[in-house]
């Protein structure tokens, strides 16, 4: 059985791109490995008392994401009926999303158009469009 | 008799004592200072040299390279090194540096250096511990610092007694630095600098410097009482901005009179040695360098360590080496700029040089050059001011919840008196303010440096333990 690896998050593009795995998993008998990257860098600034409560925040962030993104995505695979997984992780979108599919021996990484990243993404450019230009395996972008 | 003379009373009061001095080849030579290189030259030696053994380990940390998977998303040594590096980086590294240089000539930049680099091993010892004996709440938060490794290291080695008398009167120390060096000498210099661009002393500011003790408090009181975070988190990005800029302009200054550079250096190291016109020559030298750079770069006085104390880590030693960075950017790097453009510029040989003090001097430096600069220091100043003041309204108020069993109104009352410190240090005169400033820091070494002595062969076990371990390839690189 062979893996791809989906890039979601909370937006409705994020949900077309799992439901375009799922039916595509059905056919060729993939595993889907639903990822979601909570953008974070090791070396922004932070204040002391952000520092201090970082432990729990990552908590924080990490149920919100598998609550409120994974749930309802793995709801899709499950009712598609594929194998699936769910991950949730910090650091820079792209790069984390691409280590995830060597990690995990994905030949396909799927993912949405526009993510919910708004202004930055309109300044800084998409995780899309940064996979499509670093990704060692193929990569799929659904509109 | 005002505000002012009343605290200038009282600086003296507690000036005579914290810095009680011996007088040395005829200087007065303040028994604190010695007692801060002392330690430095201790773990300098006990530790086996680590300023030179291990920068590079250190950077390949800072980098990530032995950061493990489970730890991605949580405080990195980057961030942890940054926070402590904005409570530090501030008005010690250019209105200090201009006082050590107006006081003790070009040749105070050498000792300041040589203060820097012993510090590195000071600062090492105190961050480890604060990491290996930091508490861990139940509700994912960690409270850590010298009053932690006072009370729980020493009740390790059977000194539980003292280790808890030691942790108190940390804290009440820490308290007292919060509001002398930490916020009152901000203000203070912010409040000159402010003054000098708008008008000076006969300017609408000038007369009436209390409102911009006001502001200062205003915002400062939305970061630390309001919770405001936009502020903070503005100011923790424009701060590295600044810094980088600083650097960038003293560079320039030092590059357009690249021709007196080694002049310069010289004067740095003939007066370092044999200098002229200086009260107490070389000791007199020797006595302000160490002074403003243990002022500069805290080594010893146990602050960054509470800072530091929030990285995530397995390995406390590991935040010991990156802790050691510390001090090199600060004192060796930023400190040694600000000296080179004082020196080669030669501003501080303007006959008014001891009374401009502080940033004017500096400021004069960079004008010589860069005639628009000035108001892009006094901007710097203003924002190092206030970060300071961000990062120990923190330390104090960790100090507090620690005496006071992290007591929400213990907390917010001392946050009000920070606050009123912060007026206050807007309008009393620079001297009484410096001198307060010091003995309130300076007074936290005495318990902290204790406690390192006692704690020494734990700090090596785990320095050394962990290096061996890297050398051995035990523990490995994450990533290349």
């Amino acid at each position: 059985m062979e893996t791809v690896v989906v890039g979601v998050d909370n937006s409705d593009v994020s949900t077309r791109a799992v439901e375009f795995a799922v039916d595509r998993a059905q056919k060729n008998d993939w595993k889907v490995v639903l990822v979601h990257v909570i953008p974070w860098s090791p070396y922004s600034f932070q204040t002391p008392t952000e520092n201090e409560h970082r432990q729990r925040e990552k908590v924080n962030e990490t149920n919100a994401a598998k609550e409120q993104i994974l749930v309802p995505m793995a709801k899709i695979a499950e009712e598609g009926g594929v194998a699936h997984e769910e991950i949730v992780t910090h650091g820079k979108p792209s790069d984390t999303m691409s280590d995830l599919a060597t990690k995990h021996g994905a030949v396909h990484l799927i993912v949405g158009r526009t993510g919910d990243g708004g202004l930055r993404e309109a300044v800084f450019g998409s995780v899309a469009s940064r996979l499509v230009q670093q990704a060692k395996i193929p990569v799929t972008v659904v509109p | 008799m005002n505000i002012a003379d009343g605290f200038e009373s009282f600086a003296n009061g507690v000036g005579n004592v914290v810095f009680y001095s011996v007088t040395v080849a005829g200087a007065s030579l303040p028994l604190i200072v010695v007692w801060l290189v002392i330690a430095g030259t201790f773990f300098t030696i006990y530790l086996g040299f680590m300023q030179v053994r291990g920068p590079r380990l250190a950077v390949d940390l800072v980098r990530g390279k032995y950061t493990q998977p489970d730890e991605v998303g949580e405080v990195s040594h980057f961030q942890a090194l940054a926070t402590a590096v904005s409570g530090t980086v501030g008005l010690g590294n250019i209105a200090g540096v201009a006082i050590a240089i107006s006081l003790g000539g070009p040749g105070a930049t050498f000792w300041m250096i040589l203060a820097g680099l012993l510090g590195m091993a000071t600062k090492m010892a105190e961050c480890m511990l604060g990491v290996k004996y930091r508490n861990e709440h139940s509700d994912g938060t960690v409270s850590g610092g010298p009053m932690y490794y006072l009370k729980k290291g020493l009740a390790e080695r059977g000194m539980g007694g003292l280790g808890s008398v030691l942790a108190v009167l940390f804290a009440i120390f820490m308290i007292g630095g919060a509001l002398g060096g930490g916020n009152m000498f901000q203000s203070n210099q912010a409040t000159a600098q402010i003054v000098d661009v708008t008008g000076g002393d006969d300017g609408f500011l000038g007369s009436n410097p209390w409102i911009i003790g006001v502001l200062f408090a205003i915002a400062a009181g939305l970061v630390i009482i309001g919770g405001v975070k936009s502020i903070a988190r503005v100011t923790e990005k424009i701060v590295p901005f600044m810094a980088v800029l600083y650097l960038v302009a003293s560079l320039i200054v030092i590059l357009w009179n690249v021709t007196a550079l080694p002049d310069a250096i010289g004067a740095i190291f003939s007066g370092a040695f044999s200098p002229e016109g200086v009260a107490g020559g070389a000791i007199g030298a020797l006595i302000v360098g160490f002074q403003r750079a243990a002022f500069s770069n805290e080594a010893g006085l146990g602050s960054a360590s509470v800072a530091h104390s929030a990285v995530k880590t397995k390995e406390p030693a590991t935040e010991g080496f990156v802790a050691m960075l510390e001090p090199f950017i600060d004192t060796v790097v930023i400190c040694t700029l600000t000296a080179l453009t004082i020196v080669i510029t030669g501003t501080y040989q303007n006959p008014d040089a001891s009374e401009l003090g502080g940033v004017a001097l500096t400021s004069d430096s960079f004008e010589t050059v860069l005639p628009w600069f000035p108001t892009v220091l006094a901007l710097a100043v203003v924002l190092f001011a206030f970060s300071t003041m961000i990062s120990w309204a923190y330390y104090g108020m960790k100090a507090t919840g620690y005496l006071f069993g992290d007591n929400f109104a213990a907390e917010q009352g001392f946050k009000v008196v920070f606050l009123i410190a912060t007026i206050l240090g807007s309008v009393v005169a620079l001297d009484p303010v410096i001198l307060v400033s010091d003995s309130m820091i300076f007074l936290m070494s005495l318990p902290n440096i204790i406690g390192l002595y006692l704690l020494a062969p734990v700090i090596r076990k785990e320095i050394h333990g962990y290096l061996s371990r890297v050398q051995s390839g035990e523990v490995q690189k994450v990533k290349v």
